[in-house]
């Protein structure tokens, strides 16, 4: 099920055009993916950190958000450190941690870090709904902004769906194992789930039509063009420029 | 410049229609004739299958027919684009709620068809508001529409025809799954209502307490009132003591 806990706030981030806020997201996050200097990660770091305060998120939960991103953190903490070349800082036995290593583990960490809580700030504070009227104005074509709302409303559906398959075949005795016959009943159970999903797209669209749907998509969050989303883009394009800038005179 | 002469009361009429699905030669609508005329009340008791619910879908334009006339409003509907225009003046509440209330709120899902129909945006929401609060479901406008109980779902679906102002309403067992306070509700809003309806339904206390005629279904044809006689027979046999016999 997806939540749309972060979307509900009055914050002067969640006040923001979401076409605003997908552009200022979407330039930020490159920036910050494309930085190489460990610095220059930590001032991104700290413009992210700056936006979730700016849009009053809960702070625990911003951070259980976080947590498949630290999984996998953890694996490259894991592994990058003793299969990477060069000046080893510390040897125990055979086990040697690289300099070199550690780096890019922590510029990874930092710019991943800084990409979500930027993504969380910007985007997790709307709306699907707006997010496709964002993604709308931008000139993203209808079908895919359709596809995006449309699974968002029926992925819920789909899951029952399946849940209901399983229990189906659960009660009549069916046990997963490694066999023939699980694999074949799994495959019936897919099969199965893309006819019912394929009838009930056509159901959806047929009740579409009765009310009157003409291909195109009215959505009624409506954002007041207003001095706060050029302010919030301008501040967000000059951080981003100027730090993008700094790098190339640093390095 | 001639008059064409229409019969002003009759409001859906189909005649001689025939349908079969793809592939198949049964004909589960077989030189089927009905007619809903202004402020009738129809209810439509028939076993599973009987093609009850093509027959709406016929009426709506999405079955085609492969003979027959449909006609809605007086005019003759054959083509796509003549049914677009009378779809939002028809009502059709389907089985599955889930299948009509796709957007992601409840008030953006009741908006839906006003906004479809070139109402402004204000405008929309005023007509959205203004449904749900007419069904007493106005708490619920924010909420997420796939979270919403089996209930509260089949509520909004009727919400979100409602709010188109249909001059007819057609209703796909609109009690299915419903436990008895929310048939009630439905019971009062339909009496409520001063649209001429036709329901489907399996449920006789239900047909009864909305309807007006009741019709059934029988080898792709209606029959009326007149053809049969529906009653309600429920008796307890005590030890099975008295024996009788029913006509």
């Amino acid at each position: 099920m997806i939540e749309e806990k972060f979307a509900s706030g009055h914050s002067l981030i969640h006040q923001v055009d979401p076409k605003i806020r997908i552009i200022a997201s979407i330039v930020l996050s490159f920036a910050a993916a494309l930085c190489d200097n460990i610095y220059i990660a930590i001032l991104y770091f700290m413009i992210s950190a700056i936006l979730i305060t700016m849009a009053r998120l809960n702070l625990q939960d911003v951070i259980k958000r976080l947590k498949p991103v630290f999984w996998f953190l953890l694996m490259i903490w894991i592994i990058l450190p003793v299969t990477f070349e060069g000046k080893i800082i510390y040897q125990y036995h055979w086990l040697k941690i690289a300099g070199p290593g550690v780096m890019l583990c922590l510029k990874i960490t930092i710019k991943s870090i800084t990409i979500l809580l930027i993504f969380t700030a910007l985007i997790a504070t709307m709306t699907i709904a707006s997010l496709g009227n964002g993604l709308h104005k931008l000139c993203v074509p209808d079908k895919m902004v359709f596809l995006l709302l449309m699974s968002y409303r029926y992925i819920a559906v789909i899951e029952e769906e399946y849940k209901r398959l399983l229990r189906a075949a659960k009660f009549r005795g069916f046990s997963p194992g490694t066999n023939m016959h699980s694999y074949k009943t799994f495959a019936y159970l897919v099969g199965m789930l893309f006819v019912r999903a394929s009838i009930r797209a056509q159901r959806v669209y047929q009740a579409m039509l009765c009310r009157g749907f003409n291909q195109k998509f009215h959505t009624l969050d409506v954002y007041q063009p207003n001095r706060l989303n050029s302010i919030f883009l301008t501040c967000i394009l000059t951080a981003g420029l100027s730090l993008v800038i700094l790098e190339i005179i640093w390095v | 410049m001639g008059i064409e002469v229409t019969d002003i009361s009759s409001v859906i009429k189909l005649e001689n229609i025939s349908y079969s699905y793809p592939g198949s030669d049964i004909k589960v609508l077989d030189h089927l004739d009905l007619e809903i005329k202004n402020s009738d009340r129809i209810g439509m008791m028939a076993p599973n299958g009987s093609g009850k619910t093509t027959l709406l879908h016929t009426i709506m334009g999405l079955c085609k027919p492969e003979s027959g006339i449909v006609k809605v409003f007086g005019k003759v509907l054959k083509h796509e684009k003549d049914f677009i225009p009378v779809r939002s003046k028809i009502g059709l509440l389907f089985q599955d709620s889930d299948d009509q209330l796709f957007c992601p709120t409840v008030l953006e899902d009741v908006a839906f068809g006003p906004l479809n129909l070139g109402f402004s945006r204000q405008d929309a929401i005023d007509a959205a508001r203004k449904t749900l609060k007419r069904l007493g479901i106005h708490v619920f406008e924010q909420s997420v529409t796939h979270r919403l109980s089996g209930g509260q779902k089949r509520l909004v679906a009727l919400a979100a025809v409602l709010a188109m102002e249909p001059e007819v309403l057609l209703l796909d067992e609109p009690t299915a799954g419903l436990d008895n306070k929310v048939k009630e509700k439905l019971i009062y809003i339909l009496n409520s209502l001063d649209i001429s309806y036709f329901v489907i339904s399996h449920e006789y206390d239900f047909v009864k307490a909305v309807t007006d005629k009741i019709f059934s279904m029988e080898k792709g044809r209606i029959l009326t009132d007149d053809d049969m006689q529906i009653h309600r027979h429920e008796h307890v046999h005590k030890h099975g003591g008295h024996p009788h016999s029913h006509k």
